[in-house]
């Protein structure tokens, strides 16, 4: 699946977007996979309370599903307007 | 209703005018117009990052809400991207109603959502370095009176 990062999850990580592979069920297991990486992700996803997840463009939770999922994007709380 | 984001500046006057122009049977339109604020001077710029696709897809939500709760005639949302300097407009809505509490409400309506509910990441960039705006509780909390 293709994994997005924006704002200063992106820039913590060092990428936009990347390909993952993964065998993970839900959000918070591919997180805990992304985590277990490098002290980047690690940085990036210490205080899951601070992000926000979106599949597929739409908002979603930590616990909800991969599965079908083709795009997963993680961010910082949303300050449009 | 029509949604554009786009990092061009827009001309508000001329954006209000076509709107209004085009609303057959509203008897109000209300717009709103977002800043950059210069924060006393301190800042130089601000960067404005979003989700492409995924924008132009909550926003569309947004406004089709707002046309459900409403008696909306049209619906307009400009928002902006990219670096932006202070003074310059960010965003803008408008509403059209047969009448002005409708037009208000939704308005209000439309900038709590966009504010928390649209992807858009504010960086403020000036003599302290450069800075990702955090969301306040006051915007989510906003979001419970609807």
């Amino acid at each position: 699946m293709d994994v997005l990062y924006f704002a200063w999850v992106r820039e913590r990580i060092g990428l936009p977007r990347e390909r993952v592979k993964t065998s993970a069920g839900t959000v918070a297991e591919l997180v805990e996979d992304l985590r277990a990486r490098d002290a980047r992700y690690a940085a990036a996803f210490a205080d899951l309370a601070s992000l926000r997840v979106a599949l597929d463009q739409e908002l979603a939770s930590f616990d909800a599903p991969l599965a079908g999922v083709r795009e997963v994007a993680f961010f910082p709380p949303m300050t449009g307007g | 209703m029509r949604v554009a984001v786009q990092p061009a500046a827009f001309d508000l006057g001329a954006e209000v005018a076509a709107f209004a122009a085009g609303v057959r049977g509203a008897g109000a339109v209300v717009s709103f117009t977002g800043l950059v604020r210069d924060e006393g001077g301190t800042l130089s710029a601000m960067e404005i990052e979003h989700y492409p696709g995924m924008t132009e897809k909550a926003i569309a939500g947004i406004v089709a809400e707002a046309m459900a709760r409403w008696a909306l005639v049209d619906a307009l949302v400009i928002h902006r991207h990219g670096r932006l300097f202070p003074g310059e407009a960010i965003m803008m809505v408008a509403t059209a109603a047969p009448h002005r509490g409708d037009a208000f409400a939704a308005a209000e309506y439309l900038m709590d959502y966009l504010k928390s509910r649209a992807p858009f990441w504010k960086k403020e960039l000036g003599a302290e370095g450069e800075v990702w705006v955090p969301a306040r509780d006051a915007d989510e909390d906003a979001l419970k009176r609807w």
